[in-house]
Parts: C-alpha cells; sequence; structure tokens
C-alpha cells in the first residue's frame, strides 16, 4: 500500500537537496541563511510524521517554522545567481547552451524559462523535439486524475493500493516523479541532475511563497482556538436587524467573503457565519431551503477567496510561477469577477433559497 | 474581543507591504497570547497546523519535470503552436481554459489544472503569443496582465466548477458540518446542485470577461503607442 507520508519525506528530502545546493553556491549573497531556510523546511516535512502520529511534540516544530518565518521575514533568503549556479551543480548536459548571449536573450525571453538557457538554442530544441515536448506535462494532469478515478478502486491482497483519502495527493506526486525519466528519455538526457538543478531554480525563484501557504493554515489553526470566530460571530448577528429578509442574506454572503478574506479560507469562514446567521436566522427563523442556503453561502465565501493575499496558494505563488511584479496582480485581475459575482449569489439565495 | 487585534495585525501588515512570512507569524503569536494560550500551546498550534496541511506542497514535486522541459523548449513550442494557429487570439485561448478548468474540475478531476502544472508552462506562454503575433512585441505592463488574466482563469474555473462535483472537500465540509451541528441529514447532491446556479453566472461573467480581453488589449496597446498613432 502506497503512503502518502513517503512523497511528503520525499518533499522534504528535495527541500534538504536545495539547502545544500544553496549553503554551497557562491553567488548567493546570503548562503547561510538561505540554505538554512531550504533545509529546516526540508526537515519540518518527516518531522510532520510524528506530529501526526502523536509520537514527537507539536511544539518543536512550531519553533522551527518561527525560526524559518523569521529568516525569511527579516530577508536573510536571497535567491542564487543561476548561471554558475547551473553549472557547478551538475548541469552537464546543458552547459554549452549556457554560454554567450545571455543578457540579451534574457531580456527578450517573457517568461525566464530554463534561466540559463539561451532563447536561440531553446528555439532550436523546441523545433527539434516538436509536440513531444508536451507529452511530459500531459502526463502529469493523466496519472494524477488516473490516481484519483481508478486509482481509488485498485486493491492488492485486500489493502487499497493508494492510502485511501489520499489518492490525489498521491496522484500529483507521482506524476511529477513518473514524468521525469519519460522527459529524460524523450529528450536524450542523461542526468537526472539536470531535473533536480531546474527544480531547484524553480523553488528559489517561488521563496518563501512555497512555505506560505502552509503558514496561513497554522494562523486559521490559531484563529480559530483562540476563539476569533466566535468574536466575529457575535458581532455579526449583534448588527442584524430583527425579522428582515434581504438584509440577513446580505450580511451572510458578503460576511462569508469578507471573513474569508480575513483567514484566507473559506472552509474556516462557512462554520461561524453559518452558526451566527445561516442557521438560526435564514433556515429557522425565515424558512430558507437549507441545501441552497448553505451551498450559496459557501461560493459567496469564495468570491472573498479570489481577493485575497492570504489565500496564498492562489493568489500569491502564481505571482512568482509567473515573474509577476506586483504581489497584487492576480487578485486585482480577479476583482472585477470577485465583486458582480458575490451581488449574484446575495440575488439568487434571495430568490432561490426562500 | 481583543483576539480580533490579530486580524488588526494581519490587515496592518499588508496594508504596509510587509513580509507576508512575517506578518503572518507575528499575527499568529498575537492572537494566540490574546486568545489565553501558552507559549507553548501556541507553538504547539503552530506545529499541528503546519504538519495538518503538508498536502498544499505537494506541487512541488512537479517543479522539476516542469523545469526540465521548459530547458527543452516547451515555451517556445508553445509559441509555435500558437503562430501556426491563426485563429486563435489570446481571449480565445484564455476562454477556452477557463471552460476547459470549470467543466473538468466540476466532473471531479480537479488536479487537471494548477498554476504549476499548466498556466505557467502552457497557459501563459500560449496567451502571450497570440497577442505577440497580433501586436508584435508587447509593454511590458500588456505582458504581465495577459499572465495574470491566465492565473485568475484557473481560480475562477476551479472555485466555481468543483463543487458541482459531489465528492469534493466543500460539499463534504457543508453536510457533515450542518449534520453534526443541526441534526440534518443533507444529501451531498442536494448541495451540489445548489452550486449550479453560481457556477454559471461565474461562467458568463469570467468568459465573458476572457473573449473581451482581446479588445482591451487593442486598447492597451494603443495607448503605449501614441508616437506611433499619431503619425
Amino acid at each position: 500500500m502506497i503512503q502518502v507520508e513517503w512523497f511528503y519525506w520525499l518533499t522534504g528530502l528535495f527541500f534538504v537537496a536545495v539547502g545544500v545546493l544553496v549553503a554551497r553556491d557562491r553567488t548567493n549573497p546570503r548562503r547561510t541563511s538561505s540554505g538554512a531556510f531550504w533545509a529546516l523546511v526540508g526537515l519540518c516535512f518527516p518531522y510532520s510524521s510524528f506530529v501526526v502520529t502523536g509520537t514527537a511534540p507539536a511544539w518543536v516544530l512550531g519553533l522551527g517554522l518561527v525560526v524559518i518565518a523569521a529568516i525569511a521575514g527579516t530577508g536573510r533568503l536571497a535567491r542564487s545567481g543561476s548561471a554558475v549556479a547551473a553549472g557547478a551543480a551538475g548541469d552537464v548536459d546543458g552547459l554549452e547552451a549556457d554560454r554567450g548571449g545571455e543578457g540579451a536573450a534574457r531580456a527578450a525571453a517573457p517568461l525566464r524559462a530554463a534561466g540559463t538557457a539561451v532563447l536561440a538554442s531553446r528555439e532550436a530544441l523546441a523545433a527539434r523535439f516538436g509536440n513531444r515536448l508536451f507529452v511530459p506535462v500531459l502526463i502529469i494532469p493523466v496519472v494524477t486524475a488516473l490516481c484519483a478515478t481508478v486509482g481509488k478502486d485498485i486493491s492488492v491482497g485486500g489493502q487499497p493500493l493508494l492510502q485511501s483519502g489520499n489518492e490525489t495527493v498521491i496522484g500529483l506526486a507521482a506524476a511529477g516523479i513518473v514524468a521525469i525519466p519519460v522527459g529524460m528519455w524523450l529528450f536524450r538526457q542523461r542526468t537526472p541532475a539536470l531535473a533536480l538543478t531546474e527544480g531547484r531554480r524553480l523553488t528559489e525563484d517561488l521563496g518563501w511563497a512555497l512555505v506560505l501557504p502552509q503558514l496561513l493554515s497554522v494562523l486559521g489553526l490559531v484563529f480559530a482556538t483562540a476563539g476569533v470566530g466566535d468574536a466575529i460571530g457575535s458581532t455579526v448577528s449583534a448588527v442584524l436587524p430583527d425579522g428582515a429578509l434581504l438584509p440577513a442574506v446580505v450580511l451572510y454572503c458578503v460576511g462569508m467573503a469578507v471573513f474569508t478574506v480575513i483567514m484566507g479560507n473559506a472552509f474556516a469562514a462557512f462554520p461561524v457565519l453559518t452558526a451566527a446567521i445561516g442557521y438560526p436566522v435564514l433556515v429557522q427563523a425565515m424558512g430558507g431551503n437549507p441545501p441552497a442556503v448553505f451551498a450559496i453561502g459557501m461560493l459567496s465565501g469564495y468570491c472573498g477567496t479570489l481577493c485575497t493575499p492570504m489565500a496564498a496558494n492562489f493568489n500569491v505563488v502564481p505571482v512568482a510561477l509567473l515573474e509577476l511584479k506586483s504581489n497584487y496582480a492576480v487578485i486585482r485581475a480577479q476583482i472585477p469577477t470577485a465583486v458582480p459575482l458575490l451581488v449574484a449569489n446575495v440575488v439568487l439565495m434571495y430568490v432561490l433559497a426562500f | 474581543m481583543l483576539v480580533l487585534l490579530g486580524i488588526l495585525v494581519v490587515v496592518a501588515g499588508f496594508a504596509l507591504r510587509l513580509n507576508p512570512m512575517l506578518v503572518v507569524t507575528v499575527a499568529g503569536l498575537v492572537t494566540g497570547f490574546l486568545g489565553g494560550m501558552s507559549p507553548v500551546e501556541v507553538l504547539d498550534a503552530f506545529g499541528t497546523g503546519f504538519a495538518g496541511s503538508r498536502s498544499v506542497s505537494i506541487f512541488l514535486l512537479v517543479l522539476p519535470v516542469i523545469g526540465l522541459v521548459e530547458r527543452n523548449g516547451l515555451q517556445e513550442q508553445a509559441r509555435r503552436l500558437v503562430s501556426r494557429m491563426s485563429r486563435l487570439t489570446t481571449g480565445g485561448i484564455l476562454a477556452g481554459y477557463f471552460v476547459l478548468r470549470q467543466v473538468t474540475a466540476a466532473i471531479g478531476l480537479m488536479s487537471i489544472g494548477g498554476h504549476a502544472q499548466t498556466v505557467r508552462p502552457l497557459v501563459a506562454p500560449m496567451a502571450e503569443a497570440a497577442a505577440v503575433r497580433r501586436f508584435g512585441t508587447l509593454p511590458d505592463a500588456v505582458s504581465q496582465r495577459i499572465r495574470a488574466f491566465a492565473a485568475s482563469t484557473d481560480n475562477v474555473g476551479a472555485f466555481f466548477g468543483e463543487d458541482i462535483f459531489v465528492a469534493v472537500g466543500a460539499v463534504l465540509l457543508i453536510t457533515s458540518f450542518v449534520d453534526t451541528t443541526y441534526g440534518y441529514t443533507l444529501e451531498p447532491l442536494q448541495v451540489a446542485l445548489w452550486a449550479i446556479p453560481t457556477a454559471v453566472v461565474a461562467l458568463l461573467i469570467h468568459g465573458a470577461r476572457s473573449l473581451h480581453t482581446d479588445r482591451a488589449l487593442t486598447k492597451a496597446i494603443a495607448e503605449f503607442q501614441p508616437t506611433e498613432v499619431a503619425r
């Protein structure tokens, strides 16, 4: 039976490898603290396994996390200069392509794809490999989808092959791993080091944005434990006028969106606002149709997700992945959809649920 | 009430554009202490939260192969492909991906898209390439806008498609919370059904915005080349 923990350990190992490469990289202006950042992040992954099973104290992990955040938050995490780094880190096959004409090519290259390879050589490679280039990329969704759908039902010796409940995560991780040898075979690459180098480059490009989503779910847990939800819930129900349907619907939907903006997570907002307004006012007092009220309420929360940097994996990670200059570029692109959609949700709930 | 100060820390931190890692950590510590938690309890919550949310980092394992394929010319090939299909416009590509994302999410195939797996290597370069074919070299601000919109199509499509699928986390969260708290027996199918109207509205709004991109680009490009237009 394939366990999801294996892939978390592998992720941790990858982060540690990045940390070692970074620490040894003289092109990184802060290589010691940057290397420590990645290595610490890596160590948190296997340690988490023991936290999950309850065999190790969680506060050690919490302390590590505070250190990680302190390194990044005080500007001690730096990116390595990639040209020299790629060559020194065992990137043998692509090395010739890296020499010469780099500055000019970089300026013309829209996304800093394969950072160090010159544009002209990548054009030549694209002409040579053609649509075969899409094969490894398409393997990822196909394998993931297969694991998530068919994989669920495969069992070996009475045990499910993939740890149940984690099929999609296992699928995505396995797909990333399966695609590497396929890519190496297609592109006649002999050394897996190149995949590691490239993975390291993208990881460094993402920087702390890679850790932020997890830190935000930490914040969500602290908020919940400290009673932030209840405080908001009682405030919201205190301002609600009695017996008026439309204000109650507006408050539930807009409240879901606003609270989601604050928490970065509609799942965290849902129990709070539903206990404050959704159930007692809209369903019990006004006689709303429960599934309609709850479904549209949750979707109102999603409108908030589109507008908040707290939803880091949706709105901040792509900023780094797409090399956007503004941290808020993706949010700015989404607000013109989120606002009318929230209005539509209010209307839909008012019309359909009562 | 005092615990709400943690929210203030978050808002102020983001408003002052401090490093988000710092803002979030400080907000967590402040909220925990104000909520009457001991230092060990706060750190315990930090650790438990991290351990429980490791799945959001798993996309990292996809980055090596994306990097490998990009190095061998993936983005260039995406561009070449677009330049051969002359009828594909930026708006058409974005709208097409948006619909594909929403429909596949609605039938439970959430993992088919994603920022690391599809937007960076395929959708964004294709959308940019279509704009380049039409307008020539793009001003930086314009290509930034195209990329940001490409990221938004992935988010909107995924969010407002997935709730139609009965086995998705959100639907299960709704039913399990409502059932255990209020003693209902809600069918996931009922909840999923009521997600359809919003999904349709999202399709109309964001789909229209995607298709409108072409006209918006024409306008944006014209603004960037006032001298050439004057001649």
